[in-house]
């Protein structure tokens, strides 16, 4: 099964690369703000129905993919 | 070769490590003996202390340290803190450090995106640690830093904890990278384990502009020599 994760920053914890794209996108004209920078984690669980494979991501974010103090993550199943 | 005077430190060399054998050699020169540790080992040599070196372990894929934190020997560097092991982490063996929980906070990328390699002014906070006990209280210590990912950060709750505590050890002068506090490097609550992105081992040597270091490691190896008796026998 298919799965996607979603990490971000915490709000307020500074991130430089989201406002380096900000600027950037700004010098090409474009009326942007609070462009902020995560990471798009695509993955192919072995799990037989959605809750069981979003509780085995739950425990990847958990152990590894994300950390708690300064990432917040979100997890896409298919509908 | 090794002699019973000198407390053995094992210096951990994971896939991506760089800065390994700069602290094997800094060591030997303040009267440790070194003993190089592959990251693969599930057990730690008969050693005093523990220094986790700079470099990029496992490609710093992910987050600084994330990966790292899962090597077979960061269980046993995780159960020698825990018995009161003296353990050190540099540049990347403070964010590898930070990741297993060991110490408190996070690294981030500098505020300014870029790389910096440079010397830069610390201000020791606190001498009671067996790292800094050979400073002096507020003393400036000359440590060259050179890192991407040195912005460390905690909340301001736990920053006032940190604070109460006595546990940040070295702050910068003028904060090169984004750091919260200025913090250079902290320690846990038990004081034991310690972790800072300068290289002390990078200025034991007069011949690169700095001895300063060595008041840090120096420290280190003779909190080894005094704290645990074990020592590396002879010809190890």
């Amino acid at each position: 099964m298919k799965a996607t994760v979603l990490v971000r920053p915490k709000p307020g914890i500074l991130d430089p690369q989201g406002q380096a794209v900000e600027s950037s996108l700004r010098e090409l004209g474009f009326a942007v703000g609070d462009a902020r920078v995560g990471r798009l984690v695509d993955l192919e669980v072995a799990a037989s129905d959605p809750a069981e494979a979003r509780a085995e991501v739950e425990r990847m974010c958990d152990q590894l993919l994300a950390n708690p103090l300064i990432e917040t993550y979100e997890i896409e199943l298919p509908a | 070769m090794t002699d019973q005077a000198r407390p053995g430190v094992a210096v951990i060399t994971f896939p991506g490590s760089n800065d390994d054998r700069d602290a094997l050699l800094a060591l030997e020169l303040l009267g440790a003996a070194g003993v190089a540790v592959w990251h693969g080992d599930e057990t730690l040599p008969d050693v005093a202390a523990v220094v986790l070196p700079g470099g990029f372990a496992h490609g710093d894929y992910l987050r600084c340290g994330a990966i790292a934190r899962f090597s077979p020997a960061m269980k046993a560097v995780a159960e020698f803190a825990a018995e009161g092991g003296l353990v050190l982490g540099i540049c990347n063996g403070f964010q590898i450090l930070c990741e297993a929980g060991l110490l408190p906070g996070a690294l981030r990328p500098n505020a300014s995106l870029s790389f910096l390699c440079r010397d830069v002014v610390l201000r020791v906070g606190h001498t009671d640690t067996p790292f800094t006990a050979r400073c002096k209280a507020d003393q400036r210590l000359t440590i060259p830093i050179k890192h991407g990912e040195g912005c460390w950060f905690a909340d301001p709750e736990q920053l006032a904890d940190l604070e109460a505590n006595r546990q940040i050890v070295l702050r910068y002068e003028r904060n090169p990278n984004g750091a919260v506090g200025d913090v250079a490097g902290v320690c846990n609550e038990r004081g034991n384990v310690m972790g800072l992105m300068p290289h002390p081992e990078h200025a034991v040597d007069p011949l690169l502009g700095s001895t300063d270091g060595a008041l840090i490691l120096g420290g280190l190896v003779e909190a080894a020599r005094v704290a645990a008796p074990r020592l590396v026998p002879a010809g190890a």
